[in-house]
């Protein structure tokens, strides 16, 4: 079995996402005094060095490339299986973003090793004897999760915002070990183009801190406008709900719930959303929920820890104004 | 073209969970099951790819007990040709590593020009199938596609997926696996003739035998193993606040400020 815990970290636009931190942080508490590592692949990651080694990251394995500025889960899964099975590390965690959960379980079948998708909680006391816990039916059970058989090291995606962020290590320096890389021929699926959203466009969903979502209860796809700017004042990220999503007024992207995404901001603002089963999966375990509804019966109220009963239409314009006053230093 | 799309039966969404006694697993009694939602779009993405190129056929696979083969049946009716069930004991309770080794087996013995798969189906959320079983059978692999053209000419694709923070527009040699998330198309209810019709397609069943696997070593391939069950912790029923809209929202800011501490 091998030695030290790594985690794999995706710059994106050269920039480390906060879960790479997160993952640092964890890495550091389960290594038990053995290395922490980190798989670094991409293309000008002098800040996401400078990052990794800030926040108590050891050694790392530096793949720059101008060939490698974009994903590709071929290039990549071949880089990091071989790099796997050459040192062998005890335990190896990737972020599970879009990429991340595509690219593990390919390397995991390359490297024989088992892999738990989608961790919120790491419960052993070192790398060795990893469990993992992870929600599974929609969030509605939680598995802990442990590896059998003798393959190679024990993987993990993680969850964005789950996971305490790490600290930083004064005086850090990491052993940076320079990969070679040559562009192999014969790649089968190639990226042809990244689309950016328009300038202006909010936070990611799943990375934001803050959320606020709007259902049925917003009426037309215009009213959306209010959420946006109750959002806008606390710097969040609008997200809807599937009624809102199937009645066309937002971008399936934004659908948070059972066919959406799994959220877990710090504050989760449901504005007119009933809080269907459905919905819950997808945000009850946001640190802190506040819901705004007219129906005082709504289910939402169940999970909220503050919970307004009132129209949206007359709620969100004060409460975003306010929020507005107090983000600009003016008391309340 | 032959395209083929991997299917999982799982609980209903509406389904109650509850955990079983053993602590490690799920009472199944009175669950109500369904083909897992995002494999629908991959049946649906099998049965207009062919219905646009003549000549297709659409196989549907699935791993599982006896009740599969009502998801199954479903798929039938919605269009696909032919089933195929990989029904053996050693075939169950296994992770992705079974799993994807069972169907690379059986998919190893057919024609395939495209294989297509839900995101992750609902149940375990591992999300690692498609991934694992792209890999198996050393193929490209592209999840979470929302948008799917086919040139069937020079057997290629080209896909479209949200990313966080953008939209990837990949283009990939076929064979090739994908994995479908919702927004692809809007699956199709089967009327009642499809239903009728579907009972003359032929559902053909393969045991460990049948792929030249060996039983007894299959359970081996897992590589993860469910310790315990929990239920995720209860969220208790926090303050309602009701009355006039400055005075309810003043408070709820006061009690964000100084109860949660979080604004």
């Amino acid at each position: 079995m091998g030695k030290g815990i790594w985690i794999v970290a995706e710059p994106r636009d050269s920039k480390l996402p906060r879960v790479a931190l997160e993952m640092a942080g964890e890495a550091r508490r389960l290594s038990g005094g053995e290395e922490v590592g980190a798989v670094l692949i991409g293309h000008n990651l002098e800040s996401s060095v400078a990052e990794l080694e800030k926040y108590g990251v050891q050694k790392i394995f530096l793949y720059d490339h101008a060939d490698l500025t974009n994903y590709n889960l071929e290039i990549y899964s071949n880089l990091l299986s071989e790099l796997v099975l050459k040192e062998s590390p005890a335990a190896l965690m990737m972020a599970a973003t879009t990429h991340g959960r595509e690219l593990a379980p390919a390397v995991a079948m390359k490297v024989k090793s088992g892999l738990a998708s989608d961790c919120i909680a790491f419960p052993a006391e070192n790398a060795g004897s990893l469990q993992c816990i992870r929600p599974a039916y929609s969030g509605k059970v939680r598995i802990t999760m442990e590896y059998t058989g003798d393959g190679g090291p024990k993987m993990a995606t993680v969850r964005p915002n789950q996971l305490a962020m790490g600290e930083a290590v004064e005086g850090n320096k990491a052993a940076i070990v320079k990969m070679e890389f040559q562009k192999p021929a014969n790649v089968r699926a190639l990226l042809q183009e990244t689309k950016k959203p328009e300038s202006g466009e909010m936070v990611e969903l799943t990375e934001a801190t803050i959320i606020v979502s709007g259902g049925r209860g917003l009426k037309e796809a215009a009213n959306f406008s209010l959420c946006e700017s109750l959002a806008k004042a606390l710097g969040g990220a609008v997200g809807a709900s599937r009624m809102a999503v199937d009645a066309g007024w937002r971008e399936h992207k934004y659908q948070v719930g059972q066919t959406g995404k799994v959220v877990t901001p710090d504050i989760y603002i449901a504005c007119g959303i009933s809080g269907a089963i459905q919905h819950q999966v997808g945000m009850s375990q946001s640190k802190c929920i506040i819901a705004i509804n007219k129906d005082k019966e709504a289910n939402i109220f169940k999970i909220a820890d503050y919970g307004i009963v009132g129209d949206i239409f007359e709620v969100i314009p004060v409460l975003a104004e306010e929020c507005k006053k107090m983000r600009s230093g003016v008391c309340a | 073209m032959n395209i083929i799309a991997c299917i999982k039966q799982v609980p209903d969404t509406e389904t109650v969970i509850k955990i079983d006694s053993t602590g490690r697993d799920i009472e199944t009694q009175g669950i109500k099951y369904v083909v897992n939602p995002y494999d629908e779009f991959a049946v649906e993405e099998a049965v207009r790819i062919k219905e646009k190129n003549a000549g297709s056929t659409v196989t549907v696979i699935s791993i599982g007990p006896a009740r599969v083969k009502d998801a199954l049946k479903t798929c039938l009716a919605m269009g696909a040709d032919k089933a195929l069930h990989l029904c053996d004991d050693a075939f169950l309770n296994g992770d992705a590593h079974l799993v994807a080794n069972v169907l690379a087996s059986a998919i190893r013995t057919l024609p395939h020009d495209l294989i297509l798969v839900g995101k992750q189906a609902i149940d375990d959320d591992s999300a690692q199938v498609g991934s694992a079983l792209a890999s198996l059978l050393d193929l490209p692999f592209v999840s979470v596609i929302n948008r799917l053209e086919i040139t069937a000419e020079s057997k290629k694709a080209r896909v479209q997926r949200d990313i966080e923070g953008g939209v990837e527009v990949i283009e990939s040699s076929l064979p090739a696996v994908f994995s479908c998330q919702k927004g692809l198309n809007e699956p199709r209810y089967p009327s009642l003739k499809d239903i009728m019709m579907a009972k003359k397609k032929e559902i053909k069943e393969m045991k460990a035998s049948d792929l030249s696997l060996d039983a007894a070593s299959l359970q081996g391939l897992s590589r993860t193993r469910v310790v315990k069950m929990e239920y995720p912790p209860k969220r208790k029923e926090g303050i309602k606040l009701e009355g006039d809209v400055n005075e309810v929202v003043q408070k709820l800011l006061h009690l964000l400020r100084e109860e949660a501490k979080i604004l």
